[in-house]
């Protein structure tokens, strides 16, 4: 009969590894359609609502106080759009893990790969990797955008400006970090809707709970919370007092997501599939 | 900044200079909004576990695209060294779901070379035990290993064990290809074994398409390429032919022969006792939990279908007690006929010829294997009267199975 010569003993190393899980992640992530819609509508959303903000910004200049004039960020201004871009993002994030519990892909994924970690670390590499080359090049491409809209109109910051390469880089990095900390939310949870609900609620019911509490509560509190750390990591320039530096709460955001991978990684290795 | 955002949105839309501005800006807006509820849409009716295609009431004939698979079923082999079917040692496992006992203090080999029939009642403990032995349930007791080692242990699992466990396990939005080649990747299987399999399995043809539009039958045999991806030595199947068309049964009964004719150790899981005695060497019969028997097939069944005689005659009275007498149990039918147990038909005949009384019946009964698997689970399930499961009635595991 069909007698093949495929020799499946002639490539067998030691133990199967990162390696060999990452490239089995890639072909997952790869061969869904969510994976190109929402990563499409993180660069539409991201630059397209940057362009529109700067847009609105550049025709309404006159209008603004002097003061407001004094305070504009114009690189905050044209990397808005990333704010609605993170929506996309944390979608996939929690797609990369809830959509194989939802569709039971994943006892043929941990039958395959019994030392579960490798699972967890694996999708964080091969995400993480996608989305800050998508976060990054969609930063600097609102960013180029945007600035070329308001020249002419109003301030405009360059690359020549270290705080601007430091704003727009952490664009990415935000988008990033989110990102996984949407995933490590999945990885707790386990189901789509549950994880999304979450995701959203952080990054804009907390807000909004946070603005209702006594004014020195809050200002205590909201340097916390992700949608503070985005405004801060995509502005140029730090003039909110009571916000962390851009740096700080990058340190913050980062440890966020890895507390939530750290907790879904145990709970993924203890609970049984 | 989302005040910001919205201040500035907001002047665009409501006064906005730029009437193309604005519409863009509408546009952008709706669009980036749609895509997100699409997606969430996507993603809720995923986790109903249904595509689209699948809400129809009734299940779809497969597409007549279908390829069927070889006639033969001939599992392509690899060179190198024959896979070795090794030992899976079940002992004293024990599988708890919080107040639930769904497998009980249970011990078996499963040997390599013959298909063995892993039977029970639906809910008995079988796929909890099926996944104790892959590493997706963590034993509350007990150990379930292969070839002496634990399922976590072991190097390149898919090419040491291969299991199917459920059918339609597959992202709908993933083609069966795509699927199994990001299983093939995990443990280093060349990506030509990903289209061996598929061929092996018939799905060739339907290979690059989206599994959501894939019958419940496609699904289960791409279950079963997932299980030989790793020309495994050690092979699980759960419910196989669930789903499958005579065809298709007929067709796994084949590769399971085959499979176990080629040295591989073969668990096959059935709630159907007729379905296993065809193609099963040995069975395991479990039910709630515990085993029930351990035996080739043919000793379950001389064992479990006791043999009976149908005895019909006006002297009755007069027969049952010389019957009795020689050692056999009687039970009166609803027919007037009384059936006998413990002779067989030659003794009884020979019996009523010495008192002089005359049969109007005397037939041979044989219970079918059907039968004999019932009156097994069941008279454990007696056997265990003394620890009532908390809630049941007597017998009401049994009462789930599904009919056959």
């Amino acid at each position: 009969m069909m007698t093949s010569a495929a020799t499946l003993t002639a490539s067998r190393r030691g133990h199967y590894g990162l390696r060999e899980i990452v490239a089995s992640e890639w072909t997952k992530l790869r061969s869904v359609r969510s994976t190109v819609w929402t990563l499409l509508i993180t660069v539409v959303a991201g630059i397209g609502i940057s362009a529109l903000i700067t847009s609105a910004t550049a025709s309404r200049w006159a209008d603004r106080s002097p003061a407001d004039q004094a305070s504009f960020d114009p690189t905050r201004s044209s990397l808005a759009g990333l704010l609605f871009a993170q929506l996309a993002v944390g979608v996939l994030a929690v797609l990369v893990v809830s959509a194989e519990y939802s569709t039971g892909t994943i006892r043929a994924t941990l039958a395959a790969v019994p030392r579960r970690p490798l699972v967890l670390v694996a999708k964080v590499v091969v995400f993480g990797a996608l989305v800050l080359v998508t976060g990054e090049l969609t930063s600097f491409a609102a960013f180029a955008i945007g600035q070329r809209v308001l020249s002419g109109h109003t301030p405009t910051a360059s690359l020549s400006d270290p705080d601007a390469v430091r704003a727009v880089v952490s664009g990415g990095l935000y988008l990033t970090a989110l990102g996984l900390l949407g995933l490590g939310l999945a990885a707790i949870v386990r189901h789509t809707a549950a994880a999304i609900s979450i995701f959203v609620g952080v990054l804009f019911i907390l807000p909004v709970i946070t603005a209702v509490l006594p004014s020195s509560l809050a200002d205590d509190v909201s340097r916390f919370l992700p949608a503070a750390i985005g405004t801060v990591m995509i502005s140029a320039h730090h003039h909110d007092a009571n916000a962390f530096g851009p740096w700080p709460s990058f340190a913050l955001l980062a440890g966020y997501a890895a507390a939530a991978l750290v907790a879904g990684g145990i709970l993924l290795t203890r609970r049984d599939a | 900044m989302q005040a910001d955002m919205s201040i500035a949105i907001g002047r665009v839309i409501s006064r906005g200079g730029h009437h193309g501005l604005r519409l863009l800006a509408g546009l952008l807006i709706i669009v980036a909004i749609g895509a997100v509820v699409v997606l969430l849409l996507r993603a809720a009716r995923r986790r109903r576990g249904r595509p689209p295609a699948d809400r129809s009431p009734q299940p779809q004939p497969p597409p007549p695209t279908v390829p069927q698979p070889q006639a033969q079923p001939t599992v392509p082999r690899v060179s190198g060294p024959r896979p070795d079917g090794e030992t899976i040692s079940i002992r004293s496992l024990s599988k708890h779901y919080g107040a639930k006992v769904a497998v009980d203090e249970l011990t078996f080999d499963v040997l390599p070379g013959r298909v063995t029939g892993f039977l029970g009642p639906n809910g008995a403990g079988k796929s909890t035990t099926m996944r104790v032995i892959t590493g997706l349930d963590a034993p509350t007791a007990g150990t379930a290993t292969v070839n002496g080692r634990r399922y976590h242990d072991l190097s390149w699992p898919l090419r040491e064990v291969g299991a199917l466990l459920e059918a339609r396990a597959i992202h709908p939005g993933r083609s069966a290809h795509a699927h199994l080649w990001m299983l093939a990747q995990t443990n280093d299987i060349p990506r030509r074994r990903v289209d061996e399999v598929l061929g092996v399995v018939g799905l060739s043809d339907v290979a690059h398409q989206r599994a959501g539009q894939f019958s419940l039958g496609m699904g289960q045999r791409l279950g079963i390429a997932a299980a030989l991806l790793g020309d495994p030595g050690v092979l699980l199947f759960d419910e196989p032919v669930n789903g499958l068309d005579t065809d298709g049964i007929r067709w796994v009964r084949q590769l399971l022969r085959e499979l176990a004719d080629e040295g591989r150790t073969v668990l096959v899981s059935s709630h159907l006792m007729n379905e296993m005695a065809m193609t099963a060497d040995h069975v395991v019969v479990i039910a709630r939990g515990r085993l029930v028997a351990d035996l080739p097939t043919s000793d379950f069944t001389a064992q479990y279908t006791r043999s009976a005689v149908r005895v019909r005659s006006r002297h009755l009275d007069r027969l049952v007690p010389v019957l009795t007498a020689a050692g056999a149990s009687t039970r009166p039918g609803a027919d007037g006929a009384v059936t006998v147990s413990g002779l067989d038909p030659e003794e009884v005949g020979e019996l009523a010829c010495r008192e002089s009384i005359a049969l109007s019946e005397l037939s041979p009964q044989t219970a079918t294997l059907e039968e004999a698997f019932v009156e097994s689970t069941e008279s454990a399930l007696e056997f265990r009267g003394s620890r009532p499961l908390a809630g049941a009635a007597p017998g009401s595991a049994l009462s789930d199975r599904e009919p056959s």
